[in-house]
């Protein structure tokens, strides 16, 4: 089974949210403007809603991430969730508790939602394919495939300071190979109809056949930023030395490091963003970091209605259909269903 | 899904109504009340109330979306829209506005999205048409039209450049 | 006393034999007499195989057994069984059980254990390597002696090139033939499947074919420079194939062979995360596919071989490049083979060959032959019956198979062993 056909129902809701390769246009800009509506719920004083009352949201990190899984803890609680925040060890090597084990043993103290991050790609596909029905998963980061609630949270950043997609040319920077980030904004912004996607970085940080996922790559900075309108920093990651990937500290930044002169080359009116945490003086430098263009921090605070609203979607209308009453039938020419 | 037949004759000129529920509502304006509509219909006669009332506070919206009952049964609605509220609701008057109070679910919900955003300090329920069919303890202080409905009745309200109400019989 | 095979359609590529003809079997389990009956054959029984076609008993040169060391996984009881169930009497053990097959001690275990439950017969392959290490030879003459056919590192580098020289030099000196798995083990890296678009999509470590190519030019090289004999194991990628050529163009003693599902699936088919195409070396792209298949043609690939490995369910259910390599092939390498002839790849005769006579060949084995004097192991299959490969038929204890659901052509019928009929199926099975 394709992993897009998995997080979709036969009406076309949403059952999971695993990646977003292969999600229709339509369901990402719901997305987006659901988030929208629930950015005001942190504004308010009682800053909860009653739409997840009784259900129990586990965030299953296998990797920590003490800060997306905030995220992902205060998004459920806002929506008046239980929460459940667990780290399990589990390793390959250890012949005892398999990760299904582990996912089934929750599952029987009725878990109605998973958030699962894990060191490998497929981990989350794999959770949800062996799923019960009423189950949901979420990925909250699998190894390098997908971080599908960061994209969208960087789409709606996107389109918050640039109105929409299509006349939008926007460039990805930094650990291609290694970025379950990338691969998800790929796939997000080349669905929204970006007119140009471009990704940015030395060969030994290209995956194969990159150019095959709609994009342009570049391995040069002047080039790549020419003209674009948003520019994408990815954090790259001080054990990518090592690899032999990269010579240095030194000469990354001095190549692929967002500097104010290279962010010349681009349009007057660039955002950039970096999904964090920054490492500045490698990815960045702290005048662009800070400066006018940035557009890091509120980043932040949208990340949460984006939680918000991936929840929202999955957990409606997940209890069995029961047979159609007179109310949840309406005029087809009303907007809302009314009680 | 069923098809709701429209039936032309069944239509009522609400002008009149709107203007007996300003009079009516003029009595709360010493209270230098909050008026709030609730997403979709509600908004449409809370628009025009607004205006014969002329208050000068802007006019408030709420979607209640978020605290629906039937949410896990339903889900998500699609077009869901922000909930805009003027001012801090605390130790306010609230004239909450709607076009058709029917079961009470609705605002029982807008009830409680009202309370999270701060304590007022009354709230009082104006529509447009009130109907039979409550399912909960919940009545109107202002109402323009009472309506007797069979169950397979449905009411609605068509805007929002002219307002109509159009009488709809739901096939089952 | 004898059986007659009657009324098949025999192939046997080794005697030229290619038509109708009946075999007859002695009591000792020989084969006596094709299409006449020798002199006071005694008949008293006769499998009556009309329709069907009568062919060598396959040789598979790689099948993994479990035993010893994985007994949870499989058995060398469980798998010899589902070997006959494939029309397979005779296959290669490859070293890489727990503890390895470094001793003759742990070589005649084996095939003792195999000869106990008399299904399908079990060529021990040795260690190239004491333990499988890659640093100390292992006693190759003395294993040699105890019946194993050749010598490989299995799916273990050899890192040292010196290494590698010395063990090719020693075999050489005993006529042996090494079968190799080459493979630059730093290009390979913490890979699970092959680099490309699938594996960039998926986010998954990728293996580049230069790991194959850089792996088979250090040990042609090798090979070139000590004169052993050499196999090339589950070649995976085009250029690997065109290396061997040339190779073999200038007469190098160099064989290879490819496994039934690299000549079938592609990366696509991992499509997402299908941990049942988790396989090394990887499934590669479809221009290699099509080489691999080619390759058969020109006979540049002589052996088509199982790579069987089953697996306990839980090996499979893990993020993909947890999940354990390797698929259960034992039952579905005729299919497959036959799935050639069908698509125009081959003829019938090429296919029975290359699970049979080739492999037989590469191995130096007396197998995978019916004239008069051989050892009856014989495979019937009917080459119409048309069917679906599901879990639940399966022979084999692990039922990891990617072909799970395919429509398969060509089913065994009966498999006889020494003689001894060992499975059969009746047609409405």
């Amino acid at each position: 089974m394709r992993e897009t056909d998995l997080q979709i129902d036969a009406d076309g809701q949403l059952l999971h949210f695993l990646t977003t390769e292969g999600l229709h246009k339509d369901l990402m800009l719901s997305i987006l403007d659901t988030a929208e509506s629930f950015i005001t719920i942190g504004k308010r004083e009682i800053k909860k809603v009653p739409l997840l009352r009784g259900k129990t949201v586990v965030n299953l990190f296998f990797e920590t991430s003490t800060r997306t899984r905030t995220t992902f803890e205060i998004a459920a609680k806002r929506l008046s969730a239980d929460v459940i925040n667990l780290n399990p060890q589990y390793s390959s090597t250890s012949k005892g508790e398999t990760l299904l084990d582990t996912v089934r043993n929750l599952e029987a103290m009725h878990t109605d939602l998973f958030v699962v991050r894990h060191g490998n790609s497929g981990a989350a596909f794999m959770i949800a394919k062996h799923a019960p029905p009423h189950v949901r998963i979420i990925n909250a980061g699998d190894g390098r495939h997908a971080h599908p609630t960061q994209a969208m949270l960087d789409m709606f950043t996107i389109r918050a300071h640039k109105g929409g997609f299509e006349k939008l040319r926007v460039a990805i920077v930094g650990d291609i190979m290694h970025s379950r980030v990338a691969r998800s904004q790929i796939h997000a912004l080349t669905t929204l109809g970006t007119a140009e996607v471009r990704v940015i970085a030395p060969r030994t940080l290209l995956p194969a056949g990159i150019e095959r996922l709609g994009v342009h790559a570049f391995t040069d900075m002047r080039g790549g930023l020419e003209d674009v309108d948003v520019v994408i920093l990815l954090r790259l990651q001080r054990e990518r030395m090592s690899g032999a990937l990269i010579p240095s500290e030194q000469e990354y930044f001095n190549l692929y490091g967002l500097t104010e002169d290279k962010l010349a080359y681009a349009d007057k009116d660039v955002i950039v963003m970096h999904p964090g945490p920054m490492n500045r003086g490698l990815d960045i430098d702290s005048a662009v970091a800070d400066g006018a263009h940035s557009v890091i921090l509120p980043q932040v605070t949208y990340g949460i209605a984006i939680r918000m609203a991936v929840m929202a979607l999955l957990m409606g209308g997940q209890a069995p259909q029961s047979r159609p009453t007179r109310r949840t039938r309406r005029p087809a020419t009303t907007g809302r269903r009314r009680g | 899904m069923s098809v709701p037949k429209a039936d032309p004759k069944s239509r009522i000129d609400i002008d009149a109504q709107l203007e007996r529920m300003a009079q009516e509502l003029r009595a709360y304006l010493e209270l230098d009340p909050i008026m709030i509509g609730i997403h979709t219909g509600g908004v449409w006669v809370a628009e025009q109330l607004h205006d014969r009332l002329g208050l000068k506070e802007a006019l408030g919206t709420l979607d209640i979306s978020f605290y629906r009952d039937d949410f896990t049964r339903v889900g998500m609605n699609p077009e869901v829209k922000a909930s805009h509220l003027p001012a801090d609701v605390g130790e306010r008057h609230i004239i909450l506005v709607d076009d058709v109070l029917h079961t009470g679910r609705t605002i029982r919900a807008a009830l409680n999205e009202i309370f999270d955003y701060g304590r007022p300090a009354s709230v009082a329920l104006a529509v447009l048409v009130e109907r039979n069919g409550r399912e909960l303890p919940i009545q109107a202080d202002v109402v323009g039209q009472h309506l007797e409905l069979g169950a397979d009745q449905h009411i609605k309200l068509a805007g929002p450049d002219t307002l109509r109400l159009d009488i709809m019989e739901v096939d089952n | 006393m004898g059986l007659l095979i009657q009324g098949g359609h025999v192939i046997d590529p080794i005697n030229g034999i290619d038509g109708r003809k009946n075999i007859y079997i002695d009591n000792k389990g020989f084969v006596v007499g094709i299409g006449r009956a020798p002199k006071g054959f005694k008949k008293t029984r006769t499998l009556d195989v009309r329709g069907q076609i009568v062919c060598p008993g396959l040789v598979d040169i790689r099948a993994r057994l479990r035993e010893p060391g994985l007994e949870y996984k499989a058995t060398i009881e469980s798998e010899t069984q589902a070997a006959v169930a494939g029309g397979i009497t005779s296959l290669c053990c490859p070293p890489d059980t727990n503890p390895p097959i470094d001793t003759p001690a742990m070589a005649q275990m084996i095939q003792q254990r195999a000869w106990r439950f008399g299904m399908a017969f079990i060529y021990p392959v040795g260690a190239l390597t004491r333990g499988l290490k890659g640093d100390l030879l292992s006693d190759m003459a003395a294993l040699d002696e105890s019946g194993c056919v050749a010598f490989s590192n299995a799916l273990q580098p050899i890192t040292d090139t010196r290494v590698m020289r010395r063990a090719m030099e020693y075999a050489a000196s005993f006529d042996l033939t090494v079968l190799l798995h080459s493979e630059d083990p730093w290009l390979h890296g913490d890979g699970c499947m092959h680099e490309g678009e699938v594996s960039t999509r998926l986010g998954l470590p990728g293996i580049p074919e230069a790991a194959e190519i850089v792996g088979v030019a250090r040990d042609l090289a090798l090979v070139e420079h000590t004169g052993v004999r050499a196999h090339f194991c589950q070649l995976s990628s085009a250029r690997a194939v065109a290396m061997i050529a040339e190779a073999q163009k200038r007469k190098l003693p160099v064989t290879a062979d490819v496994t039934a599902h690299h000549l079938h699936l592609t990366d696509q088919d991992v499509g997402s995360f299908n941990t049942q195409c988790h396989v090394l070396p990887p499934l590669r792209s479809l221009s290699d596919r099509n080489a691999l298949r080619r390759a058969l043609k020109s006979g540049v690939i002589s052996a088509v071989c199982s790579d069987h490995q089953p697996h306990e369910p839980d090996a499979k259910l893990a993020p993909f490049s947890r999940a354990e390599p390797g698929i259960s092939g034992l039952e579905t390498l005729l299919p497959l083979t036959l799935k050639l002839v069908e698509d125009g790849m081959i003829t019938l005769a090429d296919a029975v060959a290359l699970v049979t006579s080739r492999p037989a060949a590469i191995l130096g084995v007396d197998a995978g032959h019916l004239g008069v004097g051989a050892t009856a192991d014989v495979c019937v299959f009917d080459p119409d019956a048309e069917w679906i490969l599901s879990a639940d038929d399966m022979i084999s204890r692990g039922r990891n198979s990617p072909f799970l659901g395919w429509h398969l052509r060509g089913r065994v019928t009966h498999t006889l062993v020494g003689g001894k009929i060992v499975f059969s199926r009746s047609p409405s099975d």
